[in-house]
């Protein structure tokens, strides 16, 4: 019994020497020294609880049963360090900007903070790795039979089951002591890190030692162990492609899912970039466990009796060599091994069960009124304590009820494949934006369901839980249910054969999940931040416990509400609470009021999630609260898009129908014309043809009357030929078809010209003008611009009822224009025709004496190609209207 | 001794004219050249024919025709219309009103003298 006296020793000085390694980093941690303590060499050792016991040990039993196959283990890891770093680095980067806790929380965070979807994970975690608590309790107490039967040999352990009792409570102990000092679950446990970061180098110490006592002080060389090796079942034993593939791919999965790893790796990392160094540091590591482990095998099986457990071969080839020291080292090792592991891995589950399962329950059952009060960290702390307790009884509760039967390897790759089916909604939740919670539910259910139902339950044994007929006939009798044969994929190993069942329908649930359901707004956004995690995230650490509320709180409402009026709220409330000038503290009337007006913007239970993540310090980061807001301000901006839009459309419309009713009126317009142009034409051709006939028909006229007639019918036909000149004419000027001959003279000169033309000569009109305020000379189409002054004197002469009648012609500049005004004494034009003079075929009065009614039509056209204009002048004492020009060059008076 | 025919016209030369060809025919013409104060000209004169232009100043010839309908004096007397608009619509509105006859500008004498001798009875 000495031994076993010494070896609890060994055993109470090592766990104080950790106790002592874990508070001294603790406190170095907390006075902010130990910059070792963020080293990424310690990040990587920390990594090694990926070699648990079962590595320790196992592996070498592993190699003893199956030669290489163990190399897979190692395999997977190495593959994911160095092929996937950007993985892991995406991994770190979104559990940090997300302030992830677990995989659980990294899981459910991604598909809309489903709690469902946390639950699940942590179920399965927890069924998953309990078994693998259990077996590295077995581990320790099997090894320390292994020193009780060399001292008695073949002795029965009567305190076996007590030992593994003692082991579980002392980790319980020490987890809960270093685990659960602060609750920020993204506060690192840098003491529990250090002391497996110390583990990591003890169980490689201990397995090189033991190594290379085996070879060189065993074997007697390298050489002579190559030859046992050759000599032993090793080197025959041969692995099927389809295991080693499949083995490789499920250490892989599982070194990226197992809860502990990702604490190890996601949570307590302190820097993104201390993976560049694991990424080649941590594959040394596993090279350098691994090295000795085909040697210490070969040997055991060559120097140790048949039917010695080769799973303790690393720890009776030394007590076998009598060895003791090198015996207890390798027993530290293996110590090191499982309780560092059960430690990270209590840790990382009791999170999941705290946070995902017993505070929800509680929150419920308390009705939220502990929120108030303030006891909700103590409440935390103390899940978090209880949850540890939980997890390693429950991994001794599986210990006593298997009895630590099955061979260790076999449970650890039973583990692996249960948290293996976290892989495709984790990945696909990394780097697929389309996954939503659907897919990940189905695809974990379905996972899970075969899982259990071709790996877990069949493992037990035959008849423990899962009856024998079901084995062999499948259920319900349905041969293609059999769990090891689904499908009819008969003569697989059953490992292969459930890892491919259940990871191909776990993806193709997951996907098809994925593809047939639309994920609500907040799976989208967490989505997009999963996703693109790089494009919107800093690397810079994070949000600590302590910052101030309000200030998130006003953040958050500038972006929903803007920033003018989120100030103007606070200044408010500020002032209420006797704090003009600062911010308000964030008390319930004030949260009450926040929520009120936010809900204005984002709807009443957005608005009270958002206060309540800030406020109650859920795990939801601020960072998260802000896209949320972001996108909100983006839906705000695109419906005031839309809103433009429609108003642009109203726009349109109206513009259109106005173009419709112009067409409309022009159509209505050109039918009048043709009515008027036909009338004016008909009118003088009837006199014509009427008077022809007279004179053709009528045998006695006089010569009196021949005249007369004949007179009659030149007069209207040269009425008729001005009338289509004078059509002719306003279309080409209407057409813009007119081209301008542009000259210089004077104004004067053309006015003289105008009034000759207009006939004043003949008539009794009265011309009346300041001829030196016609000093201008004109560069523009003169004959044109003479054809409107001929129009306005002609109308004059023909139209003033003045006595005597009298046409004043004023020129002189307004406003930077020419303006020449042609003003008669006459009685004017009624204002009602003021309006329409300028019209085709409109004519003041009711006598003939005019044309048709086109001089003034034609004028208006004239002078809007001459860049000028003619109007009425209202207001006059007779007919007035005024030409304007753009101001000419004035000359010198004549 | 001849009927009576009152012209309402306000072109000179067609007044002149249709005058020339009736007068010359027997009848006895009377012109009058603008809407506003026809309808007093017309019961004054108590023609047998009335010739009307469809376009006068003041009152259109539609108008007149129709209150010529709506006047039990004057009711039956025939009514010769004369119009240059040569629109289909036009004289549909005159046959609505009671048109005895629709001529369009430009005519022949002969027609005209033709209608005349035909609305009015001996």
């Amino acid at each position: 019994m000495a031994i076993l006296n010494v070896l609890a020793l060994v055993c109470l000085v090592y766990v104080a020497f950790l106790f002592a390694v874990a508070f001294g980093a603790d406190r170095a941690a907390r006075h902010g020294r130990g910059k070792w303590l963020r080293s990424p060499y310690v990040y990587t050792l920390s990594l090694s609880i990926y070699c648990t016991a079962w590595t320790f040990y196992g592996a070498v039993g592993f190699a003893a049963r199956s030669g290489l196959e163990y190399v897979t283990i190692y395999l997977g890891p190495t593959l994911v360090m160095i092929g996937w770093w950007w993985t892991l680095r995406k991994m770190v980067r979104v559990g940090r900007s997300q302030r992830i806790t677990s995989i659980a929380d990294l899981i459910s965070s991604r598909y809309g903070k489903s709690n469902l979807l946390a639950v699940f994970v942590t179920i399965l975690a927890v069924i998953g790795v309990t078994p693998y608590i259990a077996l590295q309790l077995q581990s320790v107490t099997l090894s320390f039979a292994a020193f009780s039967e060399t001292e008695q040999a073949g002795a029965a352990l009567p305190d076996m089951q007590s030992t593994a009792l003692w082991v579980a409570m002392g980790l319980t102990l020490f987890t809960i002591l270093f685990g659960t000092r602060n609750l920020d679950a993204n506060e690192r446990h840098h003491g529990v890190v250090m002391a497996i970061a110390v583990e990591a180098v003890v169980k490689l110490c201990a397995l090189l030692a033991v190594g290379i006592f085996v070879v060189w002080g065993l074997s007697g060389g390298v050489s002579e162990t190559l030859a046992r090796i050759d000599a032993s079942e090793i080197a025959r034993f041969e692995v099927p492609g389809s295991r080693w593939i499949g083995l490789t791919m499920l250490s892989a999965a599982a070194f990226l899912c197992l809860p502990r790893m990702f604490q190890v790796m996601v949570v307590e990392n302190e820097d993104e970039d201390h993976l560049r160094t694991a990424a080649w540091a941590f594959p040394a590591y596993l090279m350098l466990m691994s090295l000795f482990v085909v040697p210490i095998a070969a040997v055991g099986l060559d120097i140790m009796p048949i039917g010695a457990n080769p799973d303790l071969f690393v720890l009776t080839l030394p007590l076998m060599a009598g060895q003791d020291g090198l015996a207890i080292l390798s027993f530290l090792g293996g110590f090191s091994s499982a309780t560092s592991m059960v430690i990270v891995a209590a840790i990382a589950l009791s999170t999941m069960v705290s946070n995902h399962m017993v505070m929800p329950i509680w929150l419920h059952f308390t009705g939220g009124s502990a929120m108030i009060s303030g006891d909700v960290r103590q409440v935390a702390l103390l899940a978090r304590r209880l949850s540890i307790a939980g997890v390693v009884f429950l991994g001794y509760l599986y210990f006593r009820v298997t009895g630590g039967g099955a061979a260790l390897a076999a449970i650890g790759l039973i583990s692996f494949a249960g948290v293996a089916q976290f892989l495709p909604a984790l990945m696909g939740g990394l780097f697929w934006r389309g996954a939503t919670r659907t897919g990940a539910l189905a695809g974990l259910g379905v996972g899970f369901v075969l899982w259990q139902y071709c790996l877990f339950l069949p493992s037990f044994g035959p008849s423990m839980i899962m009856p024998q007929t079901v084995l062999d006939h499948g259920l319900f009798g349905l041969s293609w249910l059999r769990p090891q044969a689904l499908f009819g994929a008969q003569d697989m190993d059953p490992l292969v054969h459930a890892i491919m069942w259940s990871m191909l329908l776990n993806t193709g649930a997951f996907v098809l999940g994925s593809l047939l359901s639309f994920p609500q707004p907040i799976e989208r956004l967490q989505g997009a931040q999963f996703v693109n995690v790089f494009d919107h995230s800093s690397t810079t650490g994070g949000w600590s416990g302590g910052m101030a509320q309000s200030e998130d709180l006003l953040i958050m409402s500038q972006r929903i509400m803007g920033a003018t009026e989120a100030q103007a709220l606070f200044a408010t409330a500020a002032r209420r609470q006797g704090l003009a000038g600062y911010l308000p503290e964030p008390s319930p009337d004030f949260l009450q009021e926040l929520e009120r007006e936010l809900s204005g913007s984002v709807g009443a239970a957005t608005a009270h999630a958002m206060i309540s993540q800030i406020v109650g310090g859920a795990a939801v980061s601020v960072e998260d609260l802000m896209a949320v807001a972001d996108e909100t301000a983006q839906i705000m901006e695109y419906s005031s898009q839309l809103e433009a839009q429609s108003q642009e459309l109203a726009r349109t419309a109206r513009q259109l129908r106005q173009a419709n009713e112009k067409l409309t009126q022009i159509s209505v317009q050109k039918d009048g014309f043709l009515s008027q142009i036909s009338h004016e034409l008909r009118t003088p051709m009837t006199s014509i043809r009427a008077f022809s006939e007279i004179l053709r028909d009528t045998s006695d006229l006089t010569a009196e009357e021949k005249s007369k007639y004949s007179s009659i019918i030149h007069d209207e036909a040269v009425r008729l030929t001005r009338l289509l000149d004078d059509l002719l004419d306003l279309s080409v000027l209407e057409n813009g078809q007119v081209v301008l001959n542009t000259q210089t003279g004077l104004l004067s000169d053309l006015l003289d010209r105008a009034e000759r033309a207009a006939g004043v000569q003949v008539g009794t009109l009265k011309v009346e003008r300041d001829r030196a305020a016609e000093a201008f000379e004109l560069t523009t189409d003169l004959d044109r611009l003479a054809q409107v002054f001929i129009n306005l004197i002609a109308n004059a002469r023909k139209y003033c009822d003045g006595d005597p009648p009298v046409l004043s012609i004023r020129t002189h500049e307004v406003e930077g224009r020419l303006v020449i005004d042609f003003t008669d004494n006459g009685s004017g034009i009624p204002s009602e025709k003021q309006a329409v003079i300028f019209e085709k075929f409109s004519r003041i009065g009711e006598t003939k004496a005019g044309g048709a009614g086109l001089g003034l039509a034609i004028c208006r056209e004239i002078m809007t190609r001459l860049d000028g204009s003619v109007s009425y002048l209202p207001g006059q004492k007779g007919a007035a209207f005024r030409v304007s020009l753009p101001l000419p060059r004035r000359m010198a008076a004549q | 001794m001849g009927k009576k025919v009152l012209l309402i016209e306000d072109e000179p030369n067609i007044i002149e004219a249709v005058s020339f060809i009736l007068s010359r025919d027997g009848w006895e013409v009377k012109t009058h050249s603008n809407g506003h104060d026809a309808m007093e000209v017309v019961r004054l004169r108590a023609p047998d024919l009335i010739i009307l232009d469809a376009m006068l100043p003041g009152k259109s010839g539609f108008d007149i025709l129709t209150e010529i309908r709506g006047d039990a004096a004057l009711g039956n007397t025939p009514v010769l219309m004369l119009t240059a608009r040569g629109q289909s619509k036009d004289r549909e509105m005159a046959e609505r009103a009671g048109v005895s006859q629709y001529m369009t500008k430009p005519f022949s004498n002969a027609d005209v003298l033709a209608a005349v001798r035909a609305l009015v009875t001996p």
